[in-house]
């Protein structure tokens, strides 16, 4: 038992562990950035490194292929932890070692943080619009809007996985209705019936209610690319207690909402953009879009943007570019780009609330990877001056 | 005399880089075209000389700055220029674009036969199948860059060379006029006369038929000017504030209809054509001076700058720096061989005045572009050559055995080879897209991590040496391993160093600019592989897992990585650092990768034999 114990420890603590496990990381790496070409930069995110075994697509069916980002890195951190516990002893010479691995330590962890908590959506404003809400772009939910009062809505959303699974009844204490999926369509092109050219491939469209009832739905293959995004279809029937009160087509591509009057309400059904709201709302005053004389590589774009809140304390221009993004709130607003013959900007924002524990680890491995070369240089220049002065004598 | 070898072969190296300085001048009695050549115009947004659009278009063309006749005549890129400026279907003769794909040719209806040097043709022999080209582009370009085939990207390449030369060609005179000057004169002479027939063949009254249709044609051809002409070369006038509003001659002949007077500039323009296509020496001279004058007054400055940049492209200090490069090469190799001392010190030195060149010659273009010296890919592989050969002389300094000199030589040598082949693409100065727009992040993560790429490159490259000495030759010598084994691990920490600073940096830069530290983009992810080789051999050598050929194995195997991380990223035309798309170095790279795995085979091979037995491959003790 003391053997087997000790043969653990002696693996976990082995830097021919370590080698493997950096060999298998520069691997995992490179073929992740392989993948991005299908994928897009998301999906190689959570297929790769937000996993434990990497699962590729063969045929159809998901076969492991290669260790994954959790896997690796976990490994690695044990190793690490358990090597420097196993052999922890300070000494000056070690120091800088130490300093580096430690940095390490921190930025794996760090990065497991990111990837649980950081959080990406994105803000599109043309001129003169106020938004006090950013959209995810890569998730979508179901809006369920009561707006008999016209000062207020009141709004139930639905995530779009819950639409995903078909049959499941929904039943929601605000709505005086329960939601029953009927067909989901990941990626879907919406038509009207009497536009749709001959030959192009429509599902059969089960909608009683609202616009749907005059759409053809032709379901599309998921787009991983990156500038591209799926635009969800979900067919849902809307059940009171005494009976179905018709089926909706509801999609990303119906900007306007579906409405419909029932139990005395008023209601607007829409499948849009996942939205986080904010306490403060943002204006874009001005987007400007440089490019330089007689080309067309960009010179600069910026925003300028107003930053209001409702109790009044801020009320504010600011001027968001390249490399100058606006920090507010625990969240990062980049410029990412622009639309609409440059009349639109669209801003990335970003919450990482780990953002600090990188710097730190940084800061810890440069000073270590200086201190250790730094004293290997001296030692070997002193002894190779020592020598010089040797032969010469 | 075996003394003053070294010394003899400093001087001459000295006299070569002297010869290159010297000021290119145009033959006494010929109008002057290197001065023509000088003259600056607004071009992919910063003000530069003719001479640079010349060289630029050249080497996009044809690979590279001379133009040769079928008659055995050389034209120097200036002549060229000149010739397509100016004077009229004269340069449509000459054999400047170069076609390799037989498809291209075929669709063309051309043998290889027809062209210069079997690939070059002229825009006459081009000219009967551009319909079928044009097709043919339009419907290749629908399809994303990267997913063209190589006939396709080839159909596009040519058909947009072709336009560039029609639009260079559209830029100072109205093509296709015998006598432009003549067409502009008269033109503005009879312009009120030709105003009022046009105004009343509008109203359909009577009017003269042939000043109307002269004014007309007149009007086409300054209009297409103006919609076409790739140069800018005309200043901003005196009410314009905006340094950078250079105007087109298209669009400044057709204010003429409004002011009822022809432009300096735009008549100065034909003037020069008259002069140059008539062989007019004195006026062609004097016409040119005026401009530069008239530019003068508000561009004192930029010309500094523009006068800087053509003595800069003329003396072409990297193409010297590879020669010397080269040279040190084999002098240093020569020195394995017989008389150690001698031959590895003039090798050093030749290294140093390459170095030194090299230095001077970066530093110019930083001076040029007000930037730090790496802005895009060309740069990036100066500055990688630049750190090899700087480490390299300190290297050699402390071993002074050739070795460091001879992996200087060949990564300067390869470096300058591979900036060569970058440059072809356009202009290597030219403006910093809005993402990279930052010199501080340029000065800081930029340098250090390609700093990174040229320690870990020359890491291997020193492990090569090791792995062909003691494979191929009996020279490795115990002493000579051991200095190489020192070489390599000093180097590998230093790049280690580097690689992983540099990676950090862009880490802070991404967070401060995009608001995440990490995003797992491809360029990132190069730069990660790197910092991980590099760490993964340093923690082999610590914990004694493989003897130095297993290490020499894994340091070539560092340029692999490394060769990825710097081109192959660019390949895949994804994520967000992608700017720096090339294509054509795709085989050149699987070539390089391939000549890298036949060294680690050469280094680890079980059973095969080494000439040179420096000692069994066991763990040295660290």
């Amino acid at each position: 038992m003391r053997t087997l114990y000790l043969e653990f420890v002696r693996f976990f603590v082995s830097l021919r562990l370590t080698v493997g496990l950096l060999a298998l990381s520069a691997l995992l790496v490179l073929f992740a950035t392989l993948d991005q070409v299908h994928l897009g930069i998301w999906a190689v995110q959570e297929k790769w490194f937000r996993s434990f075994i990497v699962l590729h697509e063969i045929k159809g069916f998901p076969v492991p292929v290669f260790p994954g980002g959790y896997f690796i890195g976990g490994l690695l951190l044990i190793n690490l932890v358990a090597a420097h516990l196993k052999r922890f002893a300070f000494t000056w010479k070690k120091a800088g070692i130490q300093l580096v691995h430690g940095g390490l330590i921190l930025m794996l962890l760090g990065e497991l943080f990111t990837g649980l908590l950081q959080e990406e959506y994105q803000l599109r404003l043309d001129e003169g619009q106020t938004r006090n809400y950013s959209e995810s772009w890569r998730f979508n939910e179901l809006a369920v809007a009561d707006t008999t009062d016209s000062a207020t809505d009141t709004v139930t959303v639905i995530p779009e996985q819950r639409l995903s699974s078909l049959g499941d009844e929904l039943q929601v204490p605000a709505l005086p209705f329960r939601v029953v999926p009927r067909a989901y369509y990941p990626n879907a092109s919406l038509m009207l019936n009497e536009n749709v050219p001959p030959g192009r491939p429509v599902v059969n469209n089960p909608a009683t209610a609202g616009l749907g009832a005059r759409l053809a739905i032709t379901p599309l293959p998921i787009t991983y690319q990156q500038d591209q995004r799926n635009l969800p279809a979900a067919l849902i029937e809307l059940f009171g207690p005494e009976g179905s009160l018709g089926t909706y087509l509801v999609s990303t591509m119906l900007t306007d909402p579906q409405r419909f009057s029932y139990a005395g309400r008023e209601w607007a059904l829409s499948l849009r953009f996942r939205r986080a709201y904010k306490p403060y709302s943002l204006t874009l005053v001005d987007f400007s879009h440089d490019r330089y004389a007689g080309t067309d590589i960009p010179k600069n774009f910026s925003s300028r943007i107003r930053l209001t809140t409702p109790d009044g304390r801020e009320d504010r221009e600011v001027l968001i570019y390249m490399n100058n993004p606006l920090r507010y709130d625990g969240l990062t607003f980049y410029q990412a780009g622009f639309d609409n013959n440059d009349k639109t900007t669209v801003l990335q924002v970003v919450r990482n609330p780990s953002w600090l524990v990188p710097y730190i680890s940084c800061l810890l491995m440069t000073l270590g990877l200086l201190w250790q070369f730094g004293t290997h240089l001296l030692a070997f220049s002193r002894k190779h001056g020592a020598s010089r002065a040797s032969s010469a004598a | 005399m075996k003394k003053f070898f070294p010394l003899v072969v400093l001087a001459l190296g000295l006299l070569y880089v002297g010869s290159t300085l010297r000021e290119p001048r145009a033959p006494a009695g010929a109008p002057d075209a290197v001065a023509f050549g000088r003259l600056p115009v607004l071009v992919g947004g910063r003000i530069k000389p003719l001479d640079t659009v010349a060289r630029g278009t050249l080497l996009q063309f044809q690979g590279r700055q001379t133009v040769r006749l079928a008659d055995g005549r050389k034209l120097a890129p200036d002549e060229w220029l000149a010739d397509v400026l100016l004077a009229d279907k004269k340069a449509h003769a000459y054999p400047v674009f170069e076609i390799l794909h037989p498809d291209v040719l075929a669709l063309l209806k051309l043998k290889a036969e027809d062209g210069a040097g079997q690939k070059r043709f002229s825009y006459e022999q081009l000219l009967p199948g551009l319909e079928e080209l044009e097709r043919q582009a339009q419907l290749a370009l629908p399809v994303e860059a990267q997913r063209r085939t190589r006939f396709q990207r080839e159909v596009v390449r040519l058909r947009d060379n072709v336009g560039l030369y029609v639009r260079l060609q559209a830029s100072l005179v109205p093509p296709d006029l015998e006598t432009p000057l003549d067409a502009l004169t008269s033109f503005q002479n009879s312009l009120p006369a030709g105003i009022a027939a046009v105004r009343l063949r509008q109203q359909k009254q009577a009017h003269d038929e042939a000043a109307a249709a002269r004014l007309m044609d007149l009007a086409g051809r300054f209009d297409f000017m103006a919609q076409n002409a790739y140069l800018l070369p005309i200043p901003p006038d005196d009410a314009e504030k905006d340094d950078t509003a250079w105007r087109n001659t298209g669009a400044v002949l057709l204010d003429t209809f409004q002011s009822g007077a022809i432009e300096a500039h735009a008549l100065s323009f034909a003037g020069l054509a008259y002069a140059w296509r008539g062989g007019k020496t004195d006026e062609f001279n004097t016409i040119v001076r005026l401009l530069r004058a008239e530019t003068e007054k508000r561009f004192a400055a930029r010309l500094v700058k523009v006068d800087a940049e053509t003595r800069f492209s003329a003396a072409a200090p990297f193409y010297t720096g590879m020669v010397l490069f080269v040279a040190a090469l084999l002098l240093a190799l020569g020195s394995w061989l017989k008389w150690p001392e001698t031959l590895g010190r003039a090798a050093l030195y030749l290294l140093a005045l390459g170095f030194v060149l090299m230095t001077a010659g970066i530093a110019t273009r930083m001076w040029l572009e007000g930037r730090p010296p790496v802005t895009n890919l060309y740069s990036s592989a100066l500055f990688v050559a630049w750190v090899a050969v700087g480490l390299c002389l300190i290297l050699e300094k402390i071993h002074p055995r050739g070795l460091a000199s001879a992996a200087g030589g060949l990564i300067g040598f390869s470096g300058l080879i591979i900036a060569h082949h970058l440059s072809l693409t356009g202009d290597t100065l030219e403006m910093m897209r809005a993402v990279l727009d930052s010199n501080f992040w340029l000065a800081t993560h930029v340098v250090v991590i390609t700093m990174g790429y040229g320690s870990t490159y020359l890491a291997g490259f020193l492990a090569a040496l090791y792995v062909l000495r003691g494979a191929l030759t009996r020279s490795l010598d115990r002493e000579t391993a051991a200095a190489l084994e020192r070489m390599v691990y000093g180097i590998l920490c230093f790049a280690t160093l580097f690689s992983l600073v540099g990676t950090i940096l862009g880490g802070i830069w991404a967070d401060q600019s995009w608001g995440r530290f990490w995003g797992w983009d491809p360029k990132e992810n190069g730069a990660l592989i790197i910092v991980i080789w590099n760490a993964l051999i340093l923690h082999v050598r610590w914990g004694k897992l493989t003897g130095p050929r297993g290490l020499m194995a894994l340091a070539v195997f560092g340029n692999i990585v490394t060769s990825w991380s710097w081109f192959g990223t660019n390949l895949l035309g994804v994520g967000l650092h992608s700017y720096g798309f090339t294509d054509r170095g795709f085989w050149a790279l699987i070539a390089f990768a391939t000549s890298q795995l036949g060294l680690i085979a050469l280094a680890i091979a079980p059973g095969l034999p080494w000439r040179s037995q420096p000692q069994a491959n066991t763990p040295r003790e660290a």
